[in-house]
Formats: structure tokens, sequence, C-alpha cells
């Protein structure tokens, strides 16, 4: 297409002020809900499970869901901002000025994306500081830490524009992230390994693709995860290649955007 | 000097098959104000939204400042403004927010003189502050203006920019309109108040169905299209007319007081010599006498009548 080889970066730049602004605004509801679901998860698993499991793979129980306690809210927080941001301009009508502006598709993405996977890395950060509270950690390969953080984020915050450009409704923009992202988060190892499944039920949780960001994250903090970090690498970036493709294609068709 | 919106056989199918735009072609000249009428459904949202990008066009072609908004498209939009016709704002925004983001959108580095300058045309200065969700309806309206003009467009569109407006805001808008104008700003407005074209417009085009009907100078139209009356006040009522007067198109009015003749401007003769004569030959003596001309928006009511 012609016209889109220069980045309106000042475009990109005021939609991604304009969702930071709506983040900051509703500061309580998008920081201290999750410091508080995330301290209740440690006295519930933590101390009341944790009693009782002292160790998983060799690591302290309190310890071990930390990983996948931050995916929780990284997968959650990621769906939810990216899919309200987007949503809500067309809910309430103001789209029109984001389509009769010289922005491009992929500058809205990278606007509203980058905004919503920033949110949702705050919010990581600051459960991970909420943990540190609770238990001792120490992240074996830091680097890693941020990669898996950023490529998460990254990823189902796409996953959550599209499911804003699907949704017709507030029920369906709530309709993904409770009744899929959630249960299979909590079914993809988040508190537990994989390997204390019935063997049955662990091949049916390879199907979960949740279950090889938290194995990835995991790796990253303890080294050692319930698959390989190479197979983690993949699926991921697999999930991310889908979720672009699907934005790319809503663009062109113009999907629930432009009639 | 070229157009600076130019429209080529633009066609619009909607996918449940609604033929909004037929064929329609336009050029709109640089710094005019160009009024389009229609009836509801018409399409005149539909024919801004293409041109702004909002709708995407079925067959046509369509250059703004010469650019083409499909393959040019962010020279063209930079080049608009666009005031929609439903109150669509981020209740939960301030003023100045809002107006400052509009501006990066198109590309635009802040700059707070100008968004001031904005907002005081408005009268909005005062509300930079206010959350949206706390102005009135006039104000909300307003905003939609200053936003449309955070990034400086030289070429404007207002879709039905007045209403369910007050008509001190209406006014408002008017003077606005012109001042903006004066700048060079070219104004596309489409309107249900004739009244608000028969003030502002340099010229007028009517759609109807999809179809550009007309398009015309403004003062033209009325020209060509207008009727006059020319009502005579009787010095005695009459209670009939006499024959002699017949072929005339005469009407008795207030309880035989008055003779209103009616006739259109651009035939070249208007009989109004010939009548005159013929009310001395019958005895009738008037006392005074008035013209008055008709509306565009009774043009325009004929306009669509005559083809529907």
């Amino acid at each position: 297409m012609k016209g889109v080889s220069m980045l309106n970066v000042p475009a990109v730049l005021a939609i991604y002020r304009f969702e930071m602004a709506r983040f900051w605004r509703t500061a309580l509801q998008s920081i201290v809900a999750p410091v508080i679901s995330t301290s209740l998860y440690f006295v519930v698993f933590g101390a009341a499970i944790g009693s009782r499991m002292q160790t998983v793979d060799g690591v302290p129980y309190g310890a071990f869901i930390v990983p996948g306690l931050i995916m929780l809210s990284l997968l959650t927080q990621s769906v939810s901002n990216a899919a309200f941001g987007i949503y809500f301009p067309r809910f309430a009508g103001t789209i029109y000025e984001l389509l009769s502006a010289p922005i491009s598709p992929f500058e809205v993405v990278l606007g509203y994306v980058g905004a919503a996977a920033t949110k949702s890395i705050v919010i990581g950060l600051i459960i991970l500081a909420t943990a540190s509270l609770f238990v001792p950690l120490h992240i074996e390969h830091p680097v890693w830490m941020v990669f898996f953080l950023l490529l998460t984020a990254l990823t189902f915050s796409l996953f959550g524009f599209v499911i804003g450009l699907w949704a017709d409704g507030f029920e369906k923009l709530q309709l993904v992230p409770l009744l899929i992202v959630t249960p299979l988060t909590f079914l993809g190892g988040s508190f537990y390994s994989i390997e204390m499944l019935p063997p049955f039920w662990r091949a049916v949780s390879l199907f979960n693709p949740v279950v090889y960001l938290v194995s990835g994250f995991r790796w990253a903090f303890f080294g050692k995860g319930d698959v390989a970090v190479g197979v983690s690498i993949a699926a991921t970036l697999a999930f991310l290649a889908l979720c672009l493709g699907l934005v790319t294609y809503i663009f062109r068709t113009g999907y629930r955007l432009k009639s | 000097m070229p157009p600076i919106v130019s429209i080529a056989n633009l066609s619009k199918v909607y996918a449940s098959g609604l033929h909004a735009l037929r064929d329609v072609s336009l050029d709109i000249a640089k710094g005019e104000i160009f009024a389009l009428l229609g009836p509801n459904g018409a399409g005149k949202s539909t024919l801004i939204n293409v041109v702004c990008g909002i709708v995407t066009p079925s067959t046509g072609q369509i250059r703004v400042g010469g650019h083409d908004i499909l393959s040019a498209y962010r020279a063209a939009r930079r080049m608009i403004g666009l005031v929609p016709q439903e109150l669509t704002t981020d209740a939960f925004e301030k003023v100045w927010d809002t107006v400052s983001f509009s501006r990066g959108l198109f590309g635009l580095a802040k700059d707070p003189a100008h968004i001031e300058r904005v907002l005081k045309d408005l009268s909005l200065y005062d509300k930079r502050e206010s959350r949206i969700m706390q102005l009135s309806g006039g104000m909300k309206r307003r905003v939609l203006i200053a936003k449309a003009l955070a990034h400086e467009p030289q070429v404007l569109f207002l879709d039905e920019p007045t209403a369910g407006v007050d008509v001190e805001l209406r006014q408002d808008m008017w003077r606005l309109v012109r001042r903006l104008r004066e700048q060079g700003v070219t104004v596309i407005l489409t309107t249900h108040y004739i009244e608000e074209a028969e003030e502002m417009a340099d010229r007028v085009g009517v759609i109807r169905k999809g179809e550009i009907i007309l398009v015309e100078d403004k003062v033209e139209l009325m020209r060509k299209l207008g009727k006059k009356q020319l009502i005579l006040h009787l010095r005695e009522p009459v209670a009939a007319l006499p024959d002699n007067l017949a072929r005339h198109d005469l009407q008795i009015g207030e309880g035989g007081r008055t003779l209103v003749y009616t006739y259109e401007t651009r035939r070249e003769r208007t009989g109004i010599t010939g009548l005159l004569s013929e009310l001395a030959k019958a005895g009738i003596a008037f006392t005074d006498l008035d013209t008055s001309q008709s509306s565009l928006e009774d043009i325009f009511v004929d306009l669509v009548r005559e083809r529907a």
C-alpha cells in the first residue's frame, strides 16, 4: 500500500498515551486489585496448600506458583486491556476519528497493543514485587524471564485486540477472557506441574497453549519446566503469528470496522 | 484552479445490498462553502464518510488536494477535518486532552498555542479541564468541532452541524464557518436546515436516493428556480375577479383585501406590467404593494417532490 512507508509516530504516541492515561486514571482497579488478588492467592495456595506440599521439582511450593500467578494476570490483563481499548471507541462511536486519521492499521495496532502490553507488564512486575514479599525469589535466567514477559504480553494483547474487534457487545468482550483464557490458565499448570497429573490428563494438557507459556516462564525462574524451553518459545511464537495473521486479515477486509 | 475535492463516478453498495450512492460526480472548489441537501437516507452521510475514509467506496475515484483517498490516504486525510453527526465523544476525557489527542492522531506535534486558539474560538477554553461528560449537548458539539480543527484541516466536513443545537450556538457556528472560509478553509456541510444552507453556502447540491440531482450556485439557483409573489393591498375589498384578470395566476387573500400574484423570476416576461394595466382598466385600485421571494426550502421541497 502506498503512503504507509513513513511511520506516523505522533499518532502512535497519541494512542499509546491516551490508553495509558486511562490506565493511571483507573489505578485503583488496575494496580491495587491485582496486588490484592495475588496476596489472596498466596494466602490460599501458598499457606494452605504449601504447608502440606513442601516442594515441587525441588522448588518450594510458594515460589513455584509465582511464575504461574504472574502469567495468570499477564494473560487476563493483556486480553482485557487490549480488547476494551479497541472495543470502547467502537461502542462509543469515537472510532470514526481513528478511521479518518492518516494512520495505518499497523500504527493503530502498535498504539493499542503497545499500551495494553505495557499495562500488563507493569501489573506483572507489581505481582512479582508483591510475591517477593511472601517468598524468597531467585530468578535463574532474568533475560529470558523478561523475554517471556514481553512476548506473552505482546501476543495476548494482540489476541485481546482481535477479541475487541470481534465483540459486538460487552458480554462477548468478557466471554473469551472469562470462559477460555482464565480456565486455560488455571488448567495450564499455573499452580501445579503437569507431571503431577495422570498420564491421560497430562496428554490432554499438552493441547493447552498456556502450558507452554507457564512452563517457559517457570524455566526462566527456576531452570525447570514441564516442556523443553525451545518448545515453549516456538509455541508462543506460533500463537503470536496466528494473532498477527488475524489482525492483518481484519484490517485488510475492514471486518467490524468499515462498511 | 483544480478542485480541492474531486469525486468521480462514485458508487457505494453496502453488504446488505443497499445502493447508497449511484455514480456520484462532484467537484468542490478551494475556499467555497458547499451545502449538501437531501432527505433522510439520501446518502449525504455516506458520501462524507467515503471521502473521509470511514466507508469503503465500491467504485469511483476521489481526490482531496490532488491526493487519491485510497492510494495516498495519508496525504488526503491530513487535509480533512470531520465533525460527525452523532455526539460521539470520550465521556471521561478532559476537553484539552481530547482535542490534543486529535492533533496527535493526525501526525502533528503538540502545539498548545493552536489548541488554545481553537478552544477560545469555540468558547471552550474555560471548560478545558472539564470532563466531556460534564458538558451540555451544545458544548459537546463544540468539542467535536475543536477536535476536527485541531490539525488545521484545509477541508472541513460538517455532517449536520447544528442538529439539535440552540439558536445562539447555531449562529456561533455560522460565524465560525465564515471565519474559516476567510482563512481559506473549504467547508462542506450537510444539513436539514435549509435556512442554514441559504445563510452560508456558496453552492448547493441536492442528493436524492444516492444521486446528485442538482449542483448550483445558491444565488443562481434561487434566481433560476425561485418564485416571487407580488402582493397588492386593495383600496376596496373584492369578492371575485373580473373576467379580464382570469388569465393571470391571481389569488384573493385576506378576505378580498389583497391580491397575490405568483410569477417565476427566470421568465423573460413576468406579466407584472400587463397585470397592473388590466387592474387599472378593471377599476381596481391598490394602496400598497410588496413582493416576497420563495426560500431555498421551498425550492428544495419542489425539487425533491418533482423527482419523486
